[in-house]
């Protein structure tokens, strides 16, 4: 049987031009991609394919054309063998109210093929994991939103799956909730050893969890690449001063500062109000206090200074664009 | 996010102190994983403990539990009168009980149906089955399974009361043994049929209390209109059009069938059953027919809830 962490197998889900078409869309167009074992995010706006491709990794509905495996195992006709060895957490709600965690995730054990001592012990060691004690004994009904996101990811990990397939796990939480969930998922492949398969429309939350990034529209491959590659063009700061008497424009005054200072700038792009934002990039920490220093030296008035997340929209701009921006920063990083 | 290591952290002497929690970490599971058979028994087991209330809160319990003691009373009430009467016979038929009991049949299917399969469309766990080795097929028989076996105890208990009070009574064991295996095979007929219309009535509707208006709706209206229907017919001296009327209420296609096949006495009016063996091979015909097409209508239902 093939087995994904061991050193031969490299890939745990391998697509080769997977297309899937319903009568009036075309739900995944030719899509090749192979993905490795560790994290990975999945992104692409609403309807660019993302669920189709896990329920067609699932092995619940036949592509259309193009062949997929995961952990090794063909889709197309070993898809219970895949589940038995994979987890899946929903994105919608599937969280029964009036029964306990405990018992809704042994019920689930036992329906991945855990015998009933084994799906007891696992399921404590499970919700254990995700940070859930106590509560566990009562009904999900009263659980936050940040519980139920714990109990379906326990429901997908219980019966130690080698992959786990998270459709927007974050979705609903809170910012702290999402570090804590972001945290978690890290956990899940580095303490776990489980490779992850996250699904997200938000690339910045991506970047800080995966080491690989894949991105999908209207069904195609935009972009598959390691995180290194995108948090590159990430460490970007958006810097925005007020001007004063002596430096009636203050951006201006700021730019040629920091140009002299050694730190790329450039413009603010085409959003509103863009003319009076500055984004650096940024190589290290002691940039920021370069910023910090260069406008205090100036007498600017720091409006504001904020770590730019870039979101799905910007992948998808012009490949010029972004290919200009790219090479400039790792120009950057390599000097650094 | 690290809560396990947060214990050892409240101890002073980190290491020394003997009731130090150990972060023990993940363990991996090398077990076994037995897979679809296993899954879909235990989803079999849970869906069948659950139409009783077993493994659920206990609120749940009082339904089912009150309405089997509802089936068993009669049952242990005719026992006590032939017992004390030193009647030849009891006074009733096994294959009739469960016709005069039908509403009691009827309640728990309604209660019951629901639960079982409206729960896990309303709060969308069913795609939680089905990224599990089981297939839809696996989920479909193992719930229809359940609720039929759930009516088969329903119906079965009240029987194996008649018949141990019969023995008792030392009533001829032959003749009951005979009428109470008739019984048997009549009540299984009726779960398997009761338990497919209730589910697929059940699994239209994700909300509960439709799911149980429901299943009572089309139990009560079509043996209503069907009983009424044939006593015009009978009224207007039309015997034959009210035989074939019966082939539309599940309860009395149930009739149809046991007066044919399993000695039974007809509750139609004026106890004439259908009207001739072949329209017995019908009236089995159409049992059988609406069991398999219970079954299709779910396999059918559940094509596009996966994921």
């Amino acid at each position: 049987m093939p087995n994904a962490t061991t050193v031969g197998c490299v890939t745990v889900i391998a697509t080769e031009s997977l297309s899937k078409r319903f009568p009036r869309v075309t739900a995944l167009d030719r899509l090749s991609v192979d993905i490795t074992p560790g994290v990975t995010g999945l992104v692409g706006a609403n309807g660019a394919g993302k669920s189709t491709l896990i329920k067609i990794l699932l092995g619940l509905s036949p592509a259309t054309e193009g062949r997929a495996s995961v952990l090794g195992l063909d889709v197309a006709t070993q898809g219970s063998a895949i589940r038995e060895r994979v987890g899946y957490m929903p994105e919608h709600d599937c969280l029964p109210p009036d029964v306990s965690a405990t018992e809704f995730v042994v019920h689930m054990a036992r329906m991945s093929g855990l015998p009933p001592t084994a799906a007891r012990e696992r399921t404590a060691d499970t919700l254990r994991h995700v940070g859930l004690y106590e509560e566990r004994y009562r009904p999900i009904g009263g659980y936050s939103t940040g519980m139920k996101q714990r109990v379906k990811l326990a429901q997908a990990l219980v019966h130690d799956p080698q992959l786990v397939l998270l459709d927007e796990p974050t979705n609903g939480l809170d910012p702290v909730g999402r570090d804590e969930m972001l945290g978690l998922i890290r956990r899940v492949h580095t303490d776990f050893g489980i490779s992850v398969l996250v699904t997200s429309h938000l690339l910045g939350e991506l970047e800080r969890t995966c080491d690989h990034v894949v991105v999908i529209d209207g069904g195609a491959l935009l972009r598959s690449s390691s995180t290194s590659d995108f948090t590159q063009t990430t460490a970007t700061v958006a810097v925005e001063v007020t001007d004063t008497d002596r430096h009636p424009d203050g951006t201006a005054a700021l730019r040629e500062a920091l140009a002299a200072a050694g730190i790329a700038v450039h413009a603010g792009g085409r959003a509103p109000g863009a003319g009076h934002v500055l984004l650096l990039d940024v190589a290290d920490d002691s940039t920021y206090d370069t910023v910090r220093d260069t406008v205090a030296g100036l007498g600017l008035g720091l409006v504001r200074m904020e770590q730019r997340r870039h979101q799905i929209a910007e992948v998808f701009r012009k490949e010029d664009d972004r290919d200009d921006t790219q090479a400039r920063s790792a120009g950057g990083h390599d000097a650094a | 996010m690290q809560p396990e290591t947060t214990a050892p952290a409240t101890v002073p002497a980190q290491g020394t102190d003997p009731t130090r929690i150990h972060n023990i970490g993940y363990r991996s599971y090398e077990g076994a994983r037995l897979g679809r058979a296993y899954a879909r028994r235990s989803l079999f087991t849970q869906s069948l403990r659950g139409a009783y209330g077993l493994g659920r809160s206990a609120k749940s319990k009082v339904l089912p539990m009150l309405l089997l003691a509802v089936m068993c009373l009669p049952a242990g009430i005719l026992v006590a009168v032939t017992v004390f009467t030193k009647a030849k016979e009891l006074p009733l038929e096994y294959t009739s009980y469960a016709v005069y009991l039908q509403a009691v049949i009827g309640l728990f299917l309604a209660s019951q149906a629901p639960q079982s399969v409206s729960r896990d469309l309303r709060f969308k766990s069913v795609p939680l089955y089905f990224s599990r080795p089981i297939e839809r097929v696996d989920y479909v028989a193992a719930k229809l399974a359940a609720m039929a076996s759930a009516l088969f105890i329903l119906t079965t208990v009240p029987l194996l009361i008649l018949y141990a009070g019969a023995l008792l009574a030392e009533l001829d064991f032959t003749d009951q043994t005979k009428g109470f295996a008739q019984g048997l095979v009549s009540v299984a007929l009726l779960s398997v049929l009761f338990a497919g219309i209730g589910l697929v009535v059940a699994a239209l509707t994700p909300r509960r209390g439709f799911g149980v208006a429901a299943v009572i709706a089309v139990l009560t209206i079509s043996y209503g209109a069907v009983s009424t229907v044939q006593a015009i017919a009978y009224e207007q001296g039309d015997p034959e059009v009210a035989g074939w009327l019966g082939l539309f209420s599940p309860i009395t296609i149930i009739d149809g069938v046991q007066t044919r096949f399993l000695g039974a006495t007809s509750s139609f009016p004026r106890e004439a059953g259908p009207p001739s063996a072949f329209a017995g091979v019908v009236y089995l015909a159409a049992a059988l027919a609406l069991a398999a097409g219970s079954y299709a209508l779910l396999m059918r239902r559940y094509r596009k809830v996966g994921l």
